[in-house]
């Protein structure tokens, strides 16, 4: 075995540990939603006034602050990780770039400071990260880059990261804030519950593609026919349902709807301010729920139906035309395996009064789907392209024959 | 000669002094129809300070508190109109806001417009105070109070009813301060029964009772030589 091929699989493996640390971030993030602890620590980037990192331990675990401030400690380890992901994959080279980023984010942070107490917090943050990142760039060791489409991942998480660290700041730091009626904190929350999926889904493609199966096994996959459409539906459904999910929760409302298959004891539950003003009389919650807070639990009821359907079809589809012991049976069962799941903690949310494990579960497994649908689909496209290439590369000969010229 | 002519000015004014300064409104709000039980709140069972401050008791929600003869607790009472155009100063009276055994007491408070008010921890024990006011000109706060004791005195500036208060450490607290234009309201007690006193002049006024989970409902009342009543049904309707 040489070096870089060693060198590459433990560039895998750490790829791979990015993105189960960033899996277990959504869990804690997922808590933090369910419990209704989001603002129990009311600063940011600071802790009650200390820094992060120097919080008193007897502060950090009271009630919802150890949710909370975990929350955030883990977000900055898997921060700390990637920009270490990101040096490894982009090599020597990569590191004029982290130095030059690194360098004028602490410039930007240190002017921040000086513009006034508001702007203190994001050029703490800011200089706090550039110096990460700097340290990042100092350091020598020498390495050669991964493939350059992996490399621009890497980069797109590195950018990715730092938004999303930004947007929970955000959703603190602006919670009393209201625009055009909406609550920012609660806006910059469904932003940052789904942009930290996306880039689960792009840590995930970063190992899959560093990965010796993406290079040698999955190459010689047969895709199986008319799989791609299913997988397609199946992933854009999962998408769909992650925003509608995102929205639910965050507006910390509670259950809209209690009972399931039916909703208050109707298919679609009326919505007129009579009915409403009925439900709200009988929900155990104190917040009041709106008419259009149910509307989006009975689309996401109907968005787990499609999915659920898709995603049978992308397994009932493998089954059928490469059979259930074939690799492509295998990873749809997984993924129908993981839908199953998923739905039935969805019931259970609304059967047990959405407990706060149940239903952070209900996050995890649903970012655990999006992300193995994404995965389908990578692997697919990529035995569709090599299929189209062949095909091209048999056809060629036979339009030019040789000889001819 | 002067005592004929003073003297029944100085009636009028000392019986309108009598029906401006001494007006008293009261009554009772009663429920009707069967609201949802109360549940144990687990939560804090579980925490490990709010299960030690709360070891001897079941603490449940506070949705609906019915006393006596179907009273029903935590209702608002107040003059919604009959006095517009009329200015008051705010009462120089600072209502506490209390967190004991991870509770907010009172649940349900009110305060005048520029009323200030304080919020206590009388807990060994941090909590945070989230109050989220949807009203314009109504500033929100978060805060944290570490110790014992502590005390912040706080005002809202605009009418709202039902800032709501919340605890995210530990999220099952909640309370609700409503935020008055005029001085003349009241909270209900356990049994429903409430009375509120001042400068109200005799006159015809709409009174509103409003609960966070019942409703309202609204009564014309006329105060009469400083006295008035009013009785008010507010209803769980069957689902």
């Amino acid at each position: 075995m040489n070096e870089s091929v060693h060198s590459n699989r433990w560039l895998f493996r750490y790829a791979a540990a990015v993105a189960l640390c960033t899996w277990g971030l959504i869990c804690m993030g997922g808590l933090v939603t369910s419990k209704g602890v989001g603002m129990a620590v009311p600063d940011w980037p600071t802790s009650y006034g200390y820094n992060m990192f120097a919080l008193p331990v007897s502060t950090w675990f009271t009630g919802g602050v150890f949710d909370e401030h975990t929350h955030r400690l883990w977000a900055s380890t898997v921060g700390l990780l990637v920009v270490a992901l990101v040096r490894w994959l982009g090599g020597t080279g990569s590191r004029k770039m982290l130095l030059a980023i690194g360098g004028g984010e602490i410039a930007l942070g240190i002017g921040l400071l000086g513009l006034g107490p508001d702007w203190r917090g994001g050029g703490h943050f800011l200089a706090g990260i550039g110096g990460v990142v700097l340290l990042a760039g100092v350091v020598w060791w020498g390495n050669l880059p991964a493939d350059r489409q992996v490399v621009k991942w890497g980069w797109a998480a590195f950018w990715l990261v730092q938004l999303q660290g930004l947007l929970g700041g955000l959703r603190v730091v602006l919670d009393k804030h209201v625009f055009a009626g909406t609550t920012l904190g609660t806006a910059f929350g469904v932003f940052h519950g789904c942009l930290g999926q996306t880039f689960l889904v792009l840590l995930c493609a970063v190992a899959l593609r560093l990965s010796p199966l993406w290079k040698n096994a999955i190459g010689q996959l047969r895709l199986p026919l008319g799989l791609r459409p299913w997988l397609s539906a199946g992933l854009a459904l999962s998408a769909g349902q992650l925003i509608l999910g995102a929205l639910m929760r965050h507006q910390h409302a509670g259950l809209a709807i209690h009972d399931f298959p039916l909703a208050y004891g109707q298919m679609w539950p009326a919505t007129d301010s009579a009915s409403m003003a009925a439900y709200n009389q009988h929900r155990a919650e104190e917040i009041e729920v709106t008419a259009f807070q149910i509307q989006l639990q009975m689309w996401h009821r109907i968005g787990a139906l499609a999915t659920l359907v898709a995603i049978a079809g992308a397994w009932l589809r493998s089954w059928r035309t490469a059979g259930l012991a074939s690799t492509w049976g295998r990873l749809t069962s997984c993924w129908f395996g993981l839908i199953v799941l998923q739905a039935t903690l969805g019931i259970s949310t609304i059967l047990m009064n959405k407990p706060a494990d149940i239903a952070t579960a209900h996050v995890a497994v649903g970012a655990a789907s999006l992300a193995t649908g994404s995965l389908l689909f990578l692997i697919a496209h990529r035995q569709a392209s090599r299929a189209n290439v062949e095909k091209h590369s048999v056809s060629l000969p036979a339009a030019v024959p040789a000889g001819t010229h | 000669m002067l005592m004929k002519h003073v003297l029944p000015y100085a009636a009028a004014l000392a019986a309108a002094a009598v029906s401006a300064s001494a007006a008293e409104v009261s009554g009772k709000v009663t429920l009707k129809g069967t609201p949802p039980p109360e549940k144990p709140i687990a939560a804090l069972k579980a925490d490990p300070n709010c299960g030690k401050a709360n070891a001897a008791a079941e603490v449940k929600t506070r949705l609906y508190v019915v006393g006596a003869d179907s009273g029903l607790a935590n209702a608002l009472v107040y003059i919604k109109k009959g006095l517009e155009g009329k200015t008051f100063a705010p009462s120089a009276d600072k209502p506490l806001i209390d967190q004991k055994g991870c509770m907010y007491e009172p649940y349900i408070s009110a305060v005048q417009v520029g009323q200030q008010f304080d919020v206590k921890n009388s807990d060994a024990f941090m909590h945070n105070v989230n109050a989220t006011p949807k009203v314009a000109g109504n500033k929100g706060f978060n805060f944290a109070q570490a110790n014992a004791g502590q005390i912040n005195t706080k005002v809202f500036d605009k009418p709202e009813l039902g800032v709501r208060f919340a605890c995210n450490v530990h999220p099952w607290m909640i309370a609700y301060l409503h935020v008055l234009e005029n001085p003349f309201f009241a909270v209900t007690d356990k049994d429903g029964n409430y009375t509120f006193k001042g400068d109200l002049p005799d006159g015809k006024y709409t009174v509103e009772a409003f609960h966070m989970k019942a409703g309202s409902a609204t009564q014309e009342i006329e105060v009469k030589g400083g006295k008035a009543a009013a009785a008010f049904t507010l209803e769980v309707k069957a689902q």
